[in-house]
């Protein structure tokens, strides 16, 4: 079902034209890469605040409410020109194991971020000048870091067509992870 | 018109010396330096853009302009150092590629008036300064400028 939607949608007209555009397509993954810098950028600051490890002497909730905007700003920039990269070529990114992988901890870093508003940044008041926040705001903070760090890493490696389905024999892990249909098999 | 091709002898030693092989001829060492210097790209981008929009007055306006850069220093200092230290190597292993790419050249031109402008310039600056002025603005902008070229020009050199 969902292949076969992705197969139409790459083969719809806008789809070629983008995937096979001379500017456009690195124009858009160009936006793609430095919008990384403003939203993990300032993701990242405000999750060494709450480890306690930097801006010490700002409050917590005044630096997470002036930083927002931007981080906001480049989520915004970050999912359209991505929605509009997998729309060039919905097949090769759906079989693909690092999108697969980033598309997993991305919503893994988004239940986090749902869990540290709901629960730690509620009672934000008890700690905001504390340099040093409590317990879970810090690993909230430990927890965004590191799945920032995967979901940039493993976007960049969806370049490389090292487990592409379409190179076997890969191994059954690859083919598993991948989700590929093979052929030849009975 | 005679191209003289002068920088190219040094272009070809680059891409002889030992370090230059080894990530060439790995199939992963490449990737996974890129992979590094993304996230140390992700971690300049914060550390440059507490303080720049701290300088332009729409940022972190709760603390002076000097506060927040001596919080952000040791991160700016942690991700150039990764930058180079990865750029370097990715560069050792594809000199020549690197000596025809348009790309390069701007990137690697703007790179150290960048460096130098944030460090002796701006670093400077942010250290005196408390509020935003007309000033801080001009000394905001032109950091975000000058790094914006940088790496717009090192993500199209693997276009070109």
């Amino acid at each position: 079902m969902i292949r076969q939607f992705l197969e139409w949608l790459g083969s719809t007209g806008w789809s070629i034209r983008l995937l096979e555009s001379f500017w456009v397509w690195p124009l858009v993954e160009s936006t793609h890469v430095l919008a990384i810098t403003l939203f993990a950028g300032t993701t990242i600051m405000m999750d060494l605040r709450l480890l306690g490890v930097s801006f010490g002497s700002l409050r917590a909730s005044d630096f997470t409410a002036r930083m927002l905007p931007w981080t906001r700003l480049g989520f915004a920039v970050l999912v359209v020109t991505g929605v509009l990269l997998f729309y060039s070529s919905p097949v090769r990114y759906y079989h693909n194991v690092f999108f697969r992988l980033k598309m997993i901890v991305f919503v893994l870093a988004g239940l986090n971020i749902w869990l540290f508003h709901s629960r730690i940044h509620e009672r934000v008041g008890e700690w905001d000048e504390d340099p040093r926040p409590p317990f879970a705001a810090r690993v909230a903070g430990a927890v965004s870091i590191a799945a920032w760090v995967i979901v940039v890493i493993s976007g960049r490696m969806i370049a490389y067509n090292w487990f592409d389905c379409d190179l076997q024999p890969q191994p059954d892990w690859v083919n598993w992870a991948a989700g590929c249909v093979l052929e030849a098999a009975e | 018109m005679e191209e003289t091709k002068l920088l190219l002898p040094f272009f070809e030693w680059a891409e002889a010396t030992t370090p230059g092989r080894i990530v060439r001829e790995s199939l992963w060492l490449f990737p996974v330096l890129e992979a590094i210097h993304l996230v140390g790209l992700a971690l300049l981008g914060g550390a440059l853009l507490v303080v720049d929009l701290r300088l332009l007055g729409v940022g972190l306006k709760g603390s002076t302009i000097e506060t927040i850069g001596r919080h952000a220093r040791p991160w700016l200092i942690v991700a150039v150092v990764t930058l180079l230290g990865t750029g370097v190597l990715l560069f050792l292993s594809e000199a020549i590629k690197c000596y025809y790419n348009a790309a390069f050249w701007v990137k690697i031109t703007t790179l150290p008036i960048a460096i130098a402008y944030t460090f002796g310039v701006r670093e400077r600056f942010a250290r005196g300064a408390t509020y935003t002025s007309a000033y801080s603005q001009w000394v905001g902008s032109a950091d975000l400028l000058l790094w914006f070229i940088v790496a717009a020009g090192g993500r199209w050199i693997g276009f070109s």
